[in-house]
């Protein structure tokens, strides 16, 4: 009885599943077609024989190596630094009162809320003036300043819900402040830390806008930039730019579905629903 | 409380800790929106310097028609994407909090496509939009509907951004509502059908104001991302047909780092900065009247 009534549920859940999907199929029936059979009308979703060729392909045809390794390089220690510097920052707000504490912390919630296009001339004249463009420490830098504000609010939510009285026992065995947060903060908060390793992660494996006023040399770009070159010189070989535009998403939905588990904890622990 | 005292005392720790953030906020944040705010008054190209006061902002108001119709196309574009999206990550939210099985794993194909960074997702769509041999065209067809060439025709790309959008409605923002959800107490809904509420009443009565912080929250960080597509527009249209898609970050990206009118861009920012933060004070005084939150009286 209970299955008949939840049907309709499921025939919806469904529906907008394959909704969701059909683009993904499409990308990849496309990047397993040679490249007549792409254009055809109706579109053949699966390809006989599947071009499996055209990965190695696409990946030879430009610098791919060196993209895929310089964007690992810099989101490996972007996302490194942004779980360490978010979780001392986050430390601070949630287990200490000091002079002017709510006042910063207010301050970091609004620079939620600014443009990022109102800093983004300055602080490219910084980098210019250091002689750092066409290199990886702009893009790399900013993150070894707490990690985000969103990084330090979700990081700060969770905390809180720590025991104080954990703190306490550790600072009575005679622990520093930094073996605290290192010692005992760090092993209870495994779901935020995944959290905010993982939405940092992807979003420095995407990041485009930066790479792109960044680097100059081919052989410094990341994938997302890259892709860019090979849309402009291959924009016609739909087969191949789907097969490159592959590469460039699954690593972030490998690692989503590793992390998945904590992932969805970390937030919805966090408080973020509004109380 | 003398036990709480041992970790609240030495006030100066607490600010070495928050310290990374500080040195990040003047140096990166704080310094540039000065500086930008200044170089909004000059003319700068990167190697010569000249105050030239309010012209910029004149220019931009009098003589400048793409200004006007890259704020024209953002805020089409915002208007629409902004509360459809909102909308649509709502409904799904509500439909992934169903107690049916195998939630789990429609979560995670709702999810999916917000994982699918934006310049993949922007070639992925160039070619669904290819008017003829892309999947939306075919699918319009198998309904005997005649399609369109979505991202040439300036009739249709801002649809077609918008419809893009929509593709990511399960991501973040969803996570964030079916998190709301779940903290919403049984109580009041099992009240609410000792009462004989339809559920449409439930949904309005209970879900909507329970959920006001959350939306309240989602409409801000959606007006602000709305007016700041920037990579979707620059690979798929590069602000094409006919300025149609010419999304106002694109337009300061464009003036700043291909034209090195570093002035006027700084002006350019300074403007949307100030819209929003217009478009937001109103919302937070708009709040009063309808987000509603736990423990607050409601008149």
């Amino acid at each position: 009885m209970k299955k008949l009534r939840d049907l309709p549920t499921y025939v919806v859940l469904i529906a907008f599943s394959s909704l969701f999907l059909v683009p993904f199929l499409w990308t990849v029936s496309t990047a397993l077609h040679d490249n007549q059979d792409v254009f055809k009308f109706p579109p053949e979703w699966i390809p006989k024989p599947p071009h499996w060729e055209n990965f190695p392909k696409a990946w030879t045809a430009l610098p791919f190596t060196n993209w895929v390794l310089n964007t690992l390089f810099i989101t490996v220690i972007t996302t490194t630094a942004a779980v360490l510097t978010s979780s001392l920052v986050a430390y601070g707000f949630s287990r200490f009162k000091f002079k002017g504490r709510n006042a910063m912390f207010y301050t970091m919630l609004a620079t939620m809320m600014l443009p990022g296009q109102v800093t983004m001339i300055p602080v490219f004249m910084i980098w210019r003036w250091l002689g750092a463009i066409d290199t990886f420490y702009p893009l790399i830098i900013p993150s070894f300043f707490g990690g985000g504000a969103f990084n330090i609010f979700l990081m700060r939510q969770f905390f809180l819900t720590i025991p104080r009285e954990f703190d306490e026992a550790a600072m009575l065995d005679g622990a520093s402040h930094f073996k605290i947060w290192w010692r005992v903060l760090l092993p209870l908060s495994g779901p935020v830390l995944a959290t905010v390793a993982v939405m940092s992660f992807i979003s420095h494996w995407d990041e485009f806008n930066g790479p792109l006023i960044y680097l100059n040399s081919p052989e410094k770009y990341t994938v997302s930039v890259g892709l860019r070159m090979f849309q402009d010189s291959y924009g016609s070989d739909m087969n191949q730019l789907m097969a490159a535009s592959l590469i460039h998403i699954l690593p972030t939905i490998v690692l989503f579905f590793c992390a998945q588990r904590y992932f969805m904890k970390g937030i919805n622990l966090s408080g973020l629903g509004g109380r | 409380m003398t036990k709480r005292r041992l970790v609240d005392k030495p006030s100066y720790w607490g600010f070495l800790f928050v310290l990374p953030w500080l040195l990040g906020f003047l140096v990166f944040t704080a310094g540039p929106m000065l500086t930008s705010l200044y170089l909004s008054f000059t003319k700068y190209d990167l190697n010569t310097i000249q105050f030239v006061g309010t012209k910029n902002y004149h220019r931009l108001f009098y003589e400048e028609p793409l200004f006007w119709k890259s704020l024209q196309v953002t805020i089409t574009y915002a208007i629409f994407s902004v509360p459809l999206g909102i909308s649509a990550s709502l409904g799904l939210a509500i439909l992934l909090n169903q107690k049916v099985r195998g939630q789990r794993v429609f979560r995670t194909l709702f999810y999916l496509p917000s994982l699918v960074p934006a310049v993949a997702s922007s070639l992925l769509w160039i070619w669904i939009f290819n008017p003829d041999y892309g999947l939306l065209n075919y699918a319009l067809s198998l309904f005997g509907i005649g399609g369109a060439e979505w991202l040439m025709d300036e009739k249709y790309t801002l649809g077609a951004f918008i419809v893009m959008s929509l593709w990511g409605a399960g991501g973040g923002r969803m996570i964030i509502f079916l998190a709301g959800l779940q903290g919403i107490s049984d109580t009041y809904y099992e009240a609410a059908r000792l009462d004989g509420a339809s559920h449409w009443q439930q949904f309005r009565f209970i879900t909507i104001p329970q959920l006001s912080p959350v939306i309240f929250f989602n409409l801000i960080l959606g007006i602000i991302g709305a007016f700041q597509v920037f990579t979707t527009a620059y690979i798929m249209t590069g602000g094409g047909p006919n300025n149609a898609t010419l999304f106002y970050a694109l337009s300061i990206f464009r003036n700043a780092f291909e034209y090195f009118k570093l002035g006027k861009a700084s002006a350019m920012a300074w403007v949307l900065f100030v819209i929003l933060l217009i478009i937001t004070a109103v919302q937070f005084w708009g709040s009063k009247r309808w987000v509603y939150y736990e423990g607050e009286a409601k008149s």
